[in-house]
């Protein structure tokens, strides 16, 4: 569905993605996990459009992405929760989620909205409310929600774990679970969260420096020593 | 002023009095040496520099007086305060009546006594005694604690709130204020003037909201817009002798093409560099203005604009053979008012119309688009908003609402120049926007008034009047940043429904 070939991109003279190769199938939960710094926000990030990949070849659903403008991206049937939520924080819950269902037809809203208060049932309850006002955790359902307004065929999260208690990730998590089976939303997770993210996924890669290291099912992944080292136990020991 | 220290107050801290007072007194004294000190007059035969330093010792003290007041206000002693400032404000007060009570020649020398010797400058200090007094009192009131700044904003907030709640009850009383307005006894022509140039103002700061408070598009060249929009229909008039309602429509298409010409290449810049370049276009177009001589006869300016008709029918009291006025085909006696009445009508109609638009169109896709791109323009792009055509329409539909207004100043005028177009109308026309709290369209209506009619009503006080108004505008800045009325009310409400209605599927959103 997704399938990204020698991807570079640049801020600057600094090179983020040095030559990435990644698929995300008809499907799936894929998910890239990697420390601060290895690229997978601007992975995520260029896959939408902004910055735009130097070098290498974006395709989804068999049309070549690569180069066109953010908004004509997500108007493929791409949707994306970017980091840091970014949810109108003047705006209500309902209005947010509006916004959400821009690209597509007014006629579908009503059940759009049902559908992701099933997901969200707090969101309901805060529908008048501004999103600023929201906790964190609220904020970052509001974020996928919105995503979803659009009636997305890849959802794109970009760390939807971060900052929050570990009870809220396990529920997010189960949404994303959720998401991808009963709606039938493909799903790439960037995250840093390995234990969580490869537990869920079907499939994962994990990147470094700019370069995919390692790729395999999730249960593989975290079975895998290195791995255990270097994001999972070894994260615990140090701490 | 003398200490009086209560047992559980500490002891007043009198080098920190004096430090301030004197550091206050030594700015004054500086600045009003050379200011205050000498003045240059008109003498028989050239120039002759008079001295004022009477005047520069009275500011010193009043400043020193002042200082001190404030820090005492400070530390907690509004009691001496309020014994030297109530006593100086009511003395002040009757000195500037004493005319009304005394003999001509007792109040003559009572008038003396007044600090200076100009009656406005005389009469600020009178306000700032007064002000002292009021808030020594409060202070006294509430055993010593002010408002914290936090509370006077939640404070503010919540009326704020309130008063936007009110608002639909507020806006069709000030509304039907506005329509009768001409046929209260008290509407001279003066009144109507001021109430049109007001008007005029509050279309504007609504035009201009839907760029700055919608959007949030930075725009310190608005006037450019107001510009073309006043000599199209100048031009357009002149040339092709054409009316101002035929020719309303094409400035203000007019105005938003030069938006979209403006807004194309400049609307990837964000911020202060968006405000930059709209300033300089400002600018540009002011001085195009003034430099196609052949074009806009430069500043010679646009002379003889033809007035607005109702409805074909002119204002004029003798108009030319085969003609029928105003006052004729309504067999009514000829009066100039009606023309101003007339006027005062059409841009209140103008006004309405770029509210109503503003009202209904934040509720549509695009005006939604608009805020959350001032929100967030990342999140927008996510959400597959395309930003660029998003800002031109809203920049374009923002100089559109510019050019009617500029169409109907031209029109009310009858002459225009470049010089009615400088930047100081962009920051006036900003500063309601800002004051009136960004997005807020019954803000803006207070804004209007306070920063137009209230100067206008008081010209006399001549170059004074903008003065008050720069201080003024610093204590919005300080009190109340975020403008007056700054309280975002949702556009969006689900309507109630009832638990287990049917629900139709793809019903109207």
């Amino acid at each position: 569905m997704l399938s990204i070939s020698g991807v570079h991109t640049f801020y600057g003279k600094i090179e983020a993605l040095r030559g990435v190769d990644l698929e995300v199938g008809e499907g799936e939960i894929v998910t890239l996990i990697g420390a601060n710094g290895a690229g997978k926000s601007t992975l995520l990030m260029t896959v939408c459009g902004n910055p735009r990949a130097a070098r290498g070849r974006i395709v989804f659903d068999g049309t070549p992405i690569t180069g066109l403008p953010t908004h004509e991206i997500i108007r493929m049937g791409l949707s994306q929760a970017p980091e840091g939520r970014r949810i109108f924080p003047h705006m209500t819950v309902l209005e947010n989620l509006q916004m959400g269902a821009t690209i597509s037809d007014p006629q579908y809203l009503d059940d759009d909205l049902e559908r992701v208060y099933g997901l969200f049932p707090i969101l309901k309850e805060r529908q008048d409310q501004r999103g600023g006002t929201l906790s964190g955790g609220e904020q970052q359902m509001l974020a996928i929600a919105r995503a979803l307004m659009s009636r997305p065929r890849l959802l794109l999260l970009d760390e939807p774990s971060l900052g929050l208690a570990p009870i809220l990730v396990k529920q997010i998590f189960a949404v994303i679970k959720e998401i991808n089976e009963r709606e039938k939303v493909t799903v790439f997770l960037v995250e840093q969260n390995a234990f969580h993210a490869l537990r869920l996924a079907h499939r994962g890669y994990v990147m470094a420096n700019g370069r995919i290291l390692m790729t395999g099912s999730g249960a593989e992944l975290l079975a895998n020593e290195e791995i255990r080292a270097a994001y999972l136990e070894g994260g615990k020991q140090k701490q | 002023m003398a200490g009086e220290t209560s047992a559980d107050h500490t002891p007043i801290d009198a080098q920190e009095l004096f430090k301030e007072a004197g550091a206050t007194a030594l700015v004054v004294f500086a600045l009003c040496f050379s200011l205050v000190g000498f003045k240059t007059e008109d003498v028989p035969g050239g120039l002759d520099i008079i001295t004022r330093f009477d005047d520069v010792l009275v500011a010193t003290a009043l400043a020193f007086i002042g200082r001190a007041a404030l820090v005492l206000l400070r530390q907690g002693y509004p009691l001496p305060v309020l014994a030297t400032a109530l006593p100086v404000t009511i003395l002040l007060i009757v000195l500037h009546f004493s005319d009304a009570v005394f003999s001509t020649d007792t109040a003559a020398v009572l008038k003396r006594f007044l600090p200076f010797g100009a009656p406005v400058i005389d009469w600020l200090v009178t306000i700032l005694a007064a002000v002292f007094a009021i808030r020594a009192a409060i202070a006294r009131q509430r055993a010593g604690s002010t408002m914290t700044t936090e509370e006077r904003e939640k404070a503010m907030d919540r009326i704020g709130a309130r008063v936007q709640r009110a608002a639909r009850i507020l806006g069709p009383l000030i509304l039907g204020f506005a329509i009768i307005l001409p046929f209260l006894p008290m509407a001279d022509r003066r009144i109507l003037d001021i109430a049109i140039l007001v008007v005029t103002y509050i279309m504007l700061g609504w035009g201009l909201n839907i760029v700055v408070g919608l959007a949030g598009l930075l725009d310190l060249g608005y006037v450019a817009f107001y510009a073309v929009g006043a000599y199209s229909y100048a031009l357009l008039a002149q040339h092709y002798d054409l009316g101002f309602w035929v020719c309303l429509p094409f400035a203000g298409l007019m105005a938003a093409t030069a938006g979209i010409i403006l807004g194309f290449p400049v609307l990837r810049l964000r911020g202060d560099y968006l405000a930059i370049v709209t300033l300089g276009f400002g600018e540009m177009i002011r001085i195009i203005l003034l430099n196609w001589y052949e074009f806009t006869k430069g500043p010679d300016g646009l002379s003889g604009i033809p007035r607005p008709t109702f409805f074909g029918l002119p204002f004029t009291r003798s108009p030319p053979e085969g003609v029928e006025t105003f006052h004729s085909f309504f067999n009514l006696a000829y009066s100039p008012t009606d023309r101003i009445i007339f006027l005062y009508y059409v841009i209140l109609v103008m006004a309405l119309a770029t509210n109503l638009f503003t009202l209904r169109i934040r509720k549509l896709p695009v005006g939604r688009a608009w805020e959350a791109l001032r929100e967030d323009e990342i999140a927008c792009r996510s959400l597959g908003i395309n930003p660029r055509n998003t800002k031109l329409t809203a920049f374009s539909i923002g100089a559109m609402f510019g050019g009617f207004g500029g169409s109907f100043f031209a029109t009310r005028q009858g002459f225009i120049s470049p010089e009615s177009f400088t930047f100081i109308e962009s920051a006036v026309i900003l500063a309601i926007v800002v004051l009136g709290g960004m997005g807020s369209q019954i803000g803006v209506v207070f804004a209007a008034i306070l920063l137009i009619g209230l100067p206008e009503i008081f010209r006399e006080l001549h170059q004074y009047r903008m003065l008050a108004f720069g201080a003024a505008m610093v204590l919005i800045m300080v009190w109340r940043p975020q403008g007056l009325l700054a309280h975002r009310e949702p556009t969006l409400h689900l309507p109630e429904r009832p638990p287990d209605a049917p629900r139709v599927a793809g019903a109207a959103k």
